[in-house]
């Protein structure tokens, strides 16, 4: 009996300690917005930040199938949004792939071992003169200045 | 002809002038006010659709077969370039022949013979965007759709690659992707396993355009075979050709009620 209070007592620990180490780990997490991107130039993304990291692939989801069966471009959820704003350029003004393991989508989804598959059919990369447009509506739709301009790395610091 | 005795004086026309001008003004005014929201409502449909597609419309296409020239393939390439199917690679196992079998095609030439007569057709084959869709009927996981709007698509997000919508499809119209892709549109994503067909460049619908790639590129070939537009509109330039030249649907025997229509066939 009293064997299994103390385990009780030390699961309830250890559950406690897991969930202050969550919150404090939370709190002083890396952030992944990268310089260089439009998105660091914005004060927050499309919903606040804490909503985006929990919640950004159902916001995601429930886009697509607005989008696919809809024919909705307009909404500020858009994975042509996404990229568009948190690509980051490299010194060459090339676009970086954002999937990749040090770029925005990729450094997180690596780091909680999510499997990314996106971008096994969507851009990983604006491209194309769709790209633009769809771009421009999601900055629309969010009421940002799409005027922001990214800057490459290590260029204004 | 105009009057010229008015008089040269300007001052002698004062309070009239002043009039009118007031009265200018004011028509200025109605004239702007019942012009301007046609003008809005005009550059708002270049903007992109903020809500869903409804009945309302039925897109279609008619191609004059007389005007589709033989050896030209401005629509299919034009299609390629828009819809990023030439960004397909040849795997290096394959060879060309059985790449040109198993590559996506949205457009197929294709040349008809009448046996009897020796007389041959050209036309461009696509997705025919049935009424009543064999592949939509066909689908297990209801990937294969048709919007409201009388596009048929595929929803790649849903679709496993079972290819049943490729067998039921009298057209031939839809393609697997066999390899993994790279460097694709932004607006037209694509990946290994799903099946994808003519969309009527849904992506120029939805950002309020009034064509598709390959009407664009037949027109500045110079022969204007196909058209595009509203089935569902009588005052559409679709339904004037329509009424005024007689059309048919390939296999029609099949009652799908096509939205591609053919004439000269």
């Amino acid at each position: 009996m009293a064997k299994a209070a103390v385990r009780a007592g030390l699961v309830a620990v250890g559950l406690a300690w897991v969930l202050v180490a969550q919150v404090v780990l939370a709190a002083d997490a890396k952030t992944y917005v990268l310089e260089g991107s439009k998105a660091a130039a914005l004060e927050s993304c499309v919903e606040p930040t804490d909503v985006m990291r929990r919640k950004h692939m159902e916001l995601i989801k429930h886009q697509r199938d607005e989008t696919v069966h809809g024919g909705i471009r307009s909404s500020k959820h858009s994975l042509a949004g996404c990229v568009e704003c948190h690509i980051r350029s490299d010194a060459d003004h090339v676009p970086q792939p954002i999937h990749r393991k040090d770029e925005f989508c990729g450094a997180c989804h690596a780091f909680t071992a999510v499997n990314l598959n996106c971008f096994d059919c969507h851009a990983s990369v604006p491209k194309g003169p769709g790209a633009e447009q769809a771009s421009h509506a999601a900055f629309q739709a969010v009421g940002a200045d799409r005027s922001v301009q990214a800057r490459p790395d290590g260029e204004d610091h | 002809m105009k009057d010229h005795h008015e008089p040269t004086d300007p001052t002698d026309a004062g309070p009239a002038d002043s009039g009118r001008r007031a009265f200018m003004g004011v028509a200025a005014g109605i004239t702007a006010a019942v012009v301007a929201p046609g003008v809005v409502l005009h550059s708002v449909t270049a903007a992109p659709r903020s809500e869903a597609v409804t009945s309302d419309v039925r897109w279609g296409l008619l191609i004059d077969t007389a005007k589709c020239v033989d050896g030209c393939s401005a629509c299919v390439d034009a299609c390629d370039r828009e819809n990023g199917l030439n960004l397909q690679n040849k795997p290096a196992s394959a060879s060309q022949e059985h790449w040109d079998d198993q590559k996506a095609v949205w457009i197929r030439k294709v040349q008809l013979q009448d046996n009897q007569t020796g007389r041959v057709t050209n036309l461009p084959l696509m997705c025919q965007h049935c009424e009543h869709p064999p592949c939509v009927d066909v689908c297990p996981t209801g990937a294969s759709f048709k919007r409201a709007d009388g596009i048929v698509m595929v929803d790649r997000h849903t679709c496993i690659g079972c290819r049943y919508c490729m067998m039921a499809c009298p057209y031939k119209a839809r393609s697997f992707i066999h390899k993994a892709v790279e460097d694709q549109l932004t607006r037209v994503p694509r990946g290994k396993g799903c099946v994808e067909s003519c969309n009527l460049c849904v992506h120029r619908r939805d950002f309020g355009e009034d064509s598709t790639a390959c009407v664009d590129a037949c027109r500045e070939a110079g022969h204007e075979a196909i058209v595009f537009g509203d089935l569902k509109d009588p005052e559409s330039s679709i339904r004037k050709h329509l009424a005024e030249m007689a059309s048919r649907q390939i296999r029609e025997d099949l009652s799908l009620n096509t939205g591609v229509r053919y004439s000269g066939i």
